[in-house]
């Protein structure tokens, strides 16, 4: 009986090699998680609206391909952008407001100017989870049925979304 | 040409290796001196090779050699010479070579300063690490051979990472590394011991001292990574409970673990399997930590560029090495008898409690971490375990620690009398309770748990100075006396107390870490920040032109009242090469607490975005780190360990046990 419990650090370090082995299996890459979202439908939602403004849930927006982006601090770099999209080439944009509080959500909206239509406040990430967030900004292109078509990581950039995303929604408005 | 040369000198070490690993063990095994002799110069030649190959490596950075395909990757003309030099080990291939090579220094110096080892047990432990270095020659050959060549040569480099581009690279990965592959020796020593079938007061005191430098350096390695993180990521956080910075520290808290149980088999000839055990699993978990870091089963910040076939290798390098010795320990281990019988209250009772909770700890650890990796490998969710789960498991199992670690030295060995030892520290518990209330005094209303922390560190502080206190019988003999045993106390006993002193001070910097106040403004030049009593105000950003950078370098003059306090210059820096942007935050420190100052984004109307932390006592975490590594410098220096010392004591058995206070 002793003798077995000597036996126990061998047994629980196969156990944890065996954990390490599937782990390893191939086409097994948790990095590559978020990317299984795209050409899939976007999760469904229900969000209180940021402040005093509407709720704004998935459901609501059938029919119009839309963009959805979060913000943080460091995202104030692709705000300027957001705010051209949302002006200059009227794109429809909509705010996730993630892991943030909506005091701060609200002051950088009145501070930088509010290019969303509508905003949700996902306060514990729960939909960012659901979306596969795993760094802010991300930004979402879904289409009219509400598929997602593509997923930018990083703050935009004025070459992706002249390269990407308006050449993308135009196509998108065609079909 | 010299590439060359590196690669050659690094398969020859392989070869070298496979002899060191083979002809010392089957002397050792036939008593045949000739045969175990050559352990010695294998070990030696050994390190010569890996070095050339590391300066190999080196030359090419340095000379941009750009038809290398590791420094095309990680090296550009425009860097300045130290990240040419460190970014040897910025990326996977050199940080492996950086491995090996520490691997073949830990070889060389066991063969050098091990005169007074017998000559089996030597070769049991050279060829014992002559294994690992093969497995590790022929991952590195294999599988990420940095010595690659094409043709033709690209005009210019990709560049390091830019957030590598800071001195700390210089130091964190080798002190670092230096840690985790010095616990191979006692690794070694323990499968040895293993093999030999004896384990006794002579083996602990010939692996300590090895212990000790590796715990040396892995405590200052993982300081450097914290302190680095603290000052290059701009939030303030100097512990993040990432995967790769929890597979350095469950090494140090296993091995913090091995070098208290050592002393017991050193002193008292007991506990003799579990140090064993304790050994194997030190070592074991830095090959865990490399494996994790490298296969990429686990997303970390410290993501090396990762590989399933690397992680394949490493598993089954871990399955040979760890599975192995295991093996071998539940063969042999049975047999070791111990020695010495103890009381629950006795100092043997205090370091198994030590023992415990530390490896307690480092379970908790090991569970947050790989969690995410059970649940992803039985199909559950994905998640990722964070702060909460880590500040309530870890830090609640580390208090009971902390103030064992101040009675504990007061116990005598064998049998020892609790309540007298709480009796004698009478002046702690007037200074923690002192501490403890100024402290909430002073911040009234404030979090609870950080005074009650302060208190803890201020208990172990006087704890460790009553006992040394005690050590010198101060103000028990005339006070000549007490200078005269202060001068003759042996060096161990210092390092011990510097080292609890150490640990007392990082207490203090941790549990001040609620009181920090942040404030977060967006301003315009002339614009102000006020936090805690002080004013901050943005005079101006100025473009600065780096070596391989453009920075906005912001000039935030401090002022505390009226009083001119500093300008500081946050800095954020535009890599163009890797089209990246990496913060350089400001500290202002008066060691009491920080003033550090983060630099934001600009937008279009020139606002910029400033970050401003107060933390107060957050030096201390990495002052009371150096100071238990100083402790353990100054044990390591002591002279029982030196040539003669440890034979004379093998003959007289182990050492009577000096009772406390003696």
């Amino acid at each position: 009986m002793k003798r077995l419990i000597y036996l126990l650090p061998l047994v629980l370090f196969l156990v944890l090699a065996a954990y390490f082995a599937v782990s390893l299996r191939p086409n097994h890459d948790i990095h590559e998680l978020p990317s299984a979202m795209i050409e899939k439908p976007a999760p469904s939602f229900d969000l209180a609206g940021l402040g005093e403004t509407r709720p704004f849930a998935l459901s609501t927006l059938k029919g119009h391909p839309f963009i959805i982006a979060s913000w943080c601090v460091p995202c104030r770099i692709e705000h300027p952008l957001l705010m051209r999209l949302a002006e200059q080439d009227h794109l429809p944009l909509y705010g996730i407001d993630y892991k943030d509080r909506p005091e701060d959500g609200t002051r950088l909206l009145a501070t930088f100017g509010d290019p969303y239509r509508q905003v949700g406040m996902d306060r514990d990430g729960r939909v960012g989870l659901d979306f596969g967030v795993y760094g802010v900004p991300e930004t979402y292109v879904v289409d009219s049925t509400g598929v997602i078509r593509r997923r930018f990581v990083g703050p935009l950039t004025a070459e992706t979304v002249d390269k990407d995303i308006l050449p993308l929604l135009k196509q998108l408005d065609q079909s | 040409m010299i590439t060359e040369l590196g690669h050659f000198a690094l398969i020859l070490a392989l070869f070298v290796a496979i002899i060191q690993s083979t002809v010392p063990l089957i002397g050792a095994a036939r008593r045949h001196l000739g045969w175990m002799a050559v352990g010695r110069s294998c070990a030696l030649i050994g390190f010569a090779l890996t070095a050339l190959s590391m300066l190999a490596l080196m030359h090419a950075y340095v000379t941009s050699d750009f038809t290398v395909i590791n420094v095309i990757q990680n090296s550009h003309t425009d860097k300045p010479l130290l990240y040419k030099i460190t970014g040897v080990w910025g990326n996977h291939e050199g940080s492996m070579l950086l491995w090996v090579f520490m691997l073949s220094l830990c070889a060389a110096a066991v063969a050098l300063f091990s005169d007074n080892l017998p000559p089996a047990l030597r070769a049991r432990v050279l060829a014992v690490q002559g294994m690992i270095a093969v497995g590790f020659l022929l991952f590195i050959l294999l599988t990420s051979n940095p010595f690659l060549r094409t043709f033709p040569p690209a005009p210019n480099g990709q560049g390091l990472n830019p957030v590598l581009q800071d001195p700390g690279l210089a130091f964190h990965p080798p002190f670092l590394y230096l840690g985790y592959v010095g616990f191979s020796v006692a690794f070694a020593f323990a499968v040895a011991a293993l093999i030999e079938g004896r384990v006794d007061a002579a083996w602990a005191r010939w692996v300590r001292p090895w212990t000790l430098a590796s715990w040396c350096a892995l405590t200052v390695g993982i300081a450097m990574g914290s302190w680095w993180a603290y000052y290059t990521l701009g939030w303030g956080g100097w512990w993040f409970w990432d995967p790769v910075e929890n597979a350095s520290f469950m090494p140090w808290l296993v091995g913090t673990a091995l070098i208290h149980s050592s002393i017991v088999v050193e002193k008292r000839d007991t506990l003799k399997s579990w140090t064993i055990l304790l050994a194997i699993i030190t070592f074991s978990l830095s090959l865990v930590g490399t494996f994790l870091v490298r296969s990429g089963v686990l997303t970390s910040v410290h993501a090396f560029a990762t590989d399933p076939e690397r992680g394949t290798f490493i598993l089954l390098l871990l399955i040979v090495a760890i599975g192995g010795s295991l093996t071998l320990y539940a063969i042999r281990a049975p047999a070791l008898k111990g020695g010495g019988l103890f009381a629950p209250i006795s100092r043997e009772g205090a370091l198994v409690l030590n023992n415990v909770l530390l490896s307690c700890g480092c379970a908790t650890v090991f569970l947050g971490t790989l969690y995410p990796l059970f649940l992803d490998a039985v199909g559950g969710p994905k998640l990722s375990v964070g702060f909460p789960f880590f500040n309530r498991t870890f830090a609640p199992m580390m208090v009971p620690m902390v103030i064992a670690v101040g009675i504990g030295p007061m116990l005598a060995w064998k049998r020892g009398d609790l309540l007298g030892a709480l009796q004698r520290l009478w002046v702690a518990y007037i200074a923690t309770a002192l501490v403890v209330l100024v402290a909430f005094y002073v911040t009234y209303g404030g979090p609870v748990l950080a005074v009650l922390g302060l208190g803890l560190s201020a208990w172990l502080f006087t704890a460790v100075l009553t006992e040394f206190a005690e050590r010198i019988r101060l103000f028990r003999v005339p006070f000549g006396d007490s200078v005269r045993r202060t001068i003759h106390l042996p060096r161990s006993a210092y390092g011990m107390t510097f080292a609890h002193l150490g640990l007392a001070v990082s207490v203090a910097g941790f549990a001040a870490s609620p009181w920090a106040q942040e404030a977060i403004e967006i301003l315009k030049p002339g614009g102000t920040i006020s936090i805690a009593g002080y004013h901050l105000t943005l005079e101006h950003v100025d473009r600065v032109q780096g070596p391989n950078y453009t920075a906005d370098d912001a000039s935030i003059r401090v002022t505390n009242g009226e009083k001119f306090v500093a300008t500081l210059h946050p800095e954020r820096r535009f890599f163009p090469l890797q089209q990246q942007t990496t913060g350089e935050t400001a500290i202002r420190t008066n060691f009491l607490a920080d003033l550090y100052v983060a630099l934001g984004d600009s937008d279009t109307a020139g606002d910029w975005t400033v970050r401003v932390y107060w933390k107060p006592l957050v030096p201390w975490i990495w002052i009371g780190a150096i100071i238990m590594a100083f402790g353990g410098a100054v044990s390591l220096s002591d002279r029982r360990w030196r040539v003669g010392a440890a034979a004379r004591a093998f003959r007289r058995g182990p050492q009577p046990a000096p009772a406390a206070g003696e």
